[in-house]
């Protein structure tokens, strides 16, 4: 009993390590010919059908999960302002949650959820009716066909998008703050300039280029790797958007860390109402 | 010298062993034809000959070459001897019909784009299908995919063109149409086919040769004629499409299994 419990064990992590493995393998093959093909006009041509599905079909989603939190922040946030009667200063703490954490990271998950699903699911389908097999009989290797014109996509994209869950999160925030509760709008900017430094927006722009990656090279293994039949793409879609969002949790964490110390390290410590 | 040779090919998924010590010469301009059951190993003896899977074990050579352990890049141009229809089609759902055709032109030649119209309109017309070029796949039937899928595989001219399967899932009729094809294709092209098929009617119309795979081993290598006259029971059976008593008597158990389950009380009528 206790020697099937240790055998079952090992075997588990056997496979986890190995499937890690594949992916890491899957990676090298996506970079090795991102840097040989991925600029050819062979690739490119490729690339702007998944710009149009990876950035234009996601600005509508973006767009309202941006402006609501920004307009969730202003609403929570203002009890506390007012009871210490610093109403004004409000907008500096909405933005920088926004364009620092929440904007990004939900931008992220939305896309995770959105673009992850439909190239896991794409792919996925192609695995399954043999169409990469088909690629590969004809002299197109399917990664460089497929994966790097998304991954591409994924990486370009989603700190654009990014950039405008921000515009939309901060304009959420000042329109709730200023439009409902009665904070003017002067001073309200007047802080938001104060508090929100270049750097501050400026990390999770970076953090994104990221996350955007993970989605895209995680979304794109599990495609190529789902099991047979509808079931199979079905499984796959749904362990391509939970790992995308774990990556992007774990990811936010150890940029949170370093970009932290980089900070800190070129501009010292400073607060939010200095 | 065989164009094509398996010398001890053997295969494993996980615990499933597919191939074992599979060996076979194929010659040029030979139409072969591999039969055995759902699950022999026919697909993947398939996938080993254009290097889509590498044997575990063996060896595969083409045109006097050892082909298994080249890399990826050199079996890519390496392909370009090979065309491949594939079961169910494989055509790009998100390509239009001429698109599909010219795909292997594209990525394989340096043709100009005025070229590879003209061929894919001849491989069309070809096929039957002049007309289809505008088309999306989804907007074909299951025999005019299969029609289009070869004219992809023969975009290229090539030397071999493996069949997995051509008439699976088709009508009469149309399993003749495709006969038919691979059959002017033989004789105007002089290229060497390879078919996979459980279609027995299918084997004996278009195959010069007929081997047979069990278990991942070749158990029967011979003419039409021959295994019409074979007394080997597998084959035999597989020819006449029997089932052997094994089976038989599994599903015999089966039956015998739901009618002695008891049937289900009725429901009593509720008083009021």
């Amino acid at each position: 009993m206790a020697i099937a419990m240790i055998e079952q064990v090992g075997r588990n992590t056997n496979n986890a390590l190995a499937a890690f493995g594949d992916f890491c393998v899957f990676c090298y093959r996506t970079f090795v010919w991102l840097v040989t093909s991925g600029f050819r006009w062979k690739t490119l041509r490729l690339l702007f059908p998944q710009l149009y599905e990876v950035g234009v079909k996601s600005v509508p989603v973006v767009a309202v999960t941006g402006g609501f939190i920004g307009m969730v922040m202003a609403i929570e946030s203002y009890t506390t302002f007012r009871t210490i009667g610093q109403e004004e200063r409000m907008g500096s703490v909405i933005t920088l949650s926004v364009v620092k954490q929440i904007g990004p990271v939900l931008a992220a998950v939305m896309l995770a959820g959105r673009v992850g699903g439909a190239l896991t699911a794409e792919l996925g389908t192609m695995n399954v009716t043999e169409q990469l097999d088909a690629l590969r009989v004809m002299g197109a290797d399917p990664v460089r066909y497929l994966v790097v014109p998304r991954f591409l996509a994924c990486v370009l994209l989603t700190p654009i998008l990014t950039i405008y869950s921000d515009i939309m999160g901060v304009f959420g925030g000042w329109m709730i703050s200023t439009q409902f509760l009665g904070v003017p709008s002067g001073p309200y900017w007047f802080y938001v300039a104060k508090g929100v430094e270049t750097w501050q927006v400026m990390e999770g722009v970076i953090k994104s280029i990221f996350f955007g990656g993970a989605i895209g090279l995680i979304s794109c293994y599990k495609g190529f790797t789902c099991g047979s039949g509808a079931s199979g793409v079905g499984r796959a879609c749904t362990e391509s958007f939970v790992e995308s969002f774990i990556a992007i949790i774990v990811l936010n964490f150890f940029f949170a860390q370093f970009l932290r110390q980089l900070y800190e390290s070129i501009y010292g410590i400073r607060g939010v109402f200095d | 010298m065989p164009l094509i040779e398996l010398r001890k090919v053997s295969k494993r998924f996980g615990r499933l062993i597919v191939l074992r010590d599979l060996s076979l010469a194929i010659e040029e301009g030979q139409s072969i034809v591999i039969i055995g059951a759902s699950g022999s190993g026919k697909s993947v003896m398939l996938k080993h000959i254009v290097g889509l899977l590498r044997p575990d074990s063996g060896e595969v050579w083409f045109d006097g070459a050892r082909i298994d352990d080249l890399p990826e890049k050199k079996l890519s141009e390496l392909r370009q001897n090979f065309g491949f229809l594939f079961q169910m089609g494989a055509l790009f759902d998100s390509l239009t019909v001429a698109d599909n055709v010219a795909f292997p032109l594209v990525e394989h030649t340096h043709k100009a784009p005025d070229e590879i119209a003209r061929i894919v309109q001849e491989k069309l017309t070809m096929i039957g299908l002049p007309d289809a070029g505008p088309k999306m796949p989804g907007e074909l039937s299951g025999g005019q995919k299969k029609r289009v899928a070869l004219a992809r595989a023969i975009a290229l001219n090539p030397r071999v063109i493996l069949y997995d399967e051509p008439t699976t899932g088709l009508d009469p009729i149309r399993s003749d149409v495709i006969n038919e094809l691979i059959l002017k294709l033989q004789r105007e092209l002089k290229i060497t086919s390879i078919t996979v098929t459980h279609d027995m009617q299918s084997a004996f119309k278009i195959a010069d040769r007929i081997v047979m795979l069990h278990e991942g081993q070749l158990i029967f290598d011979g003419s039409p004629d021959e295994i019409r006259k074979t007394e080997h029971p597998i084959v035999k059976r597989f020819v006449m499409g029997e089932a052997d008593e094994q089976e038989l008597a599994s599903l015999r158990m089966t039956t015998a299994a739901t009618s002695a389950r008891p049937s289900r009380p009725q429901r009593a009528t509720p008083s009021r």
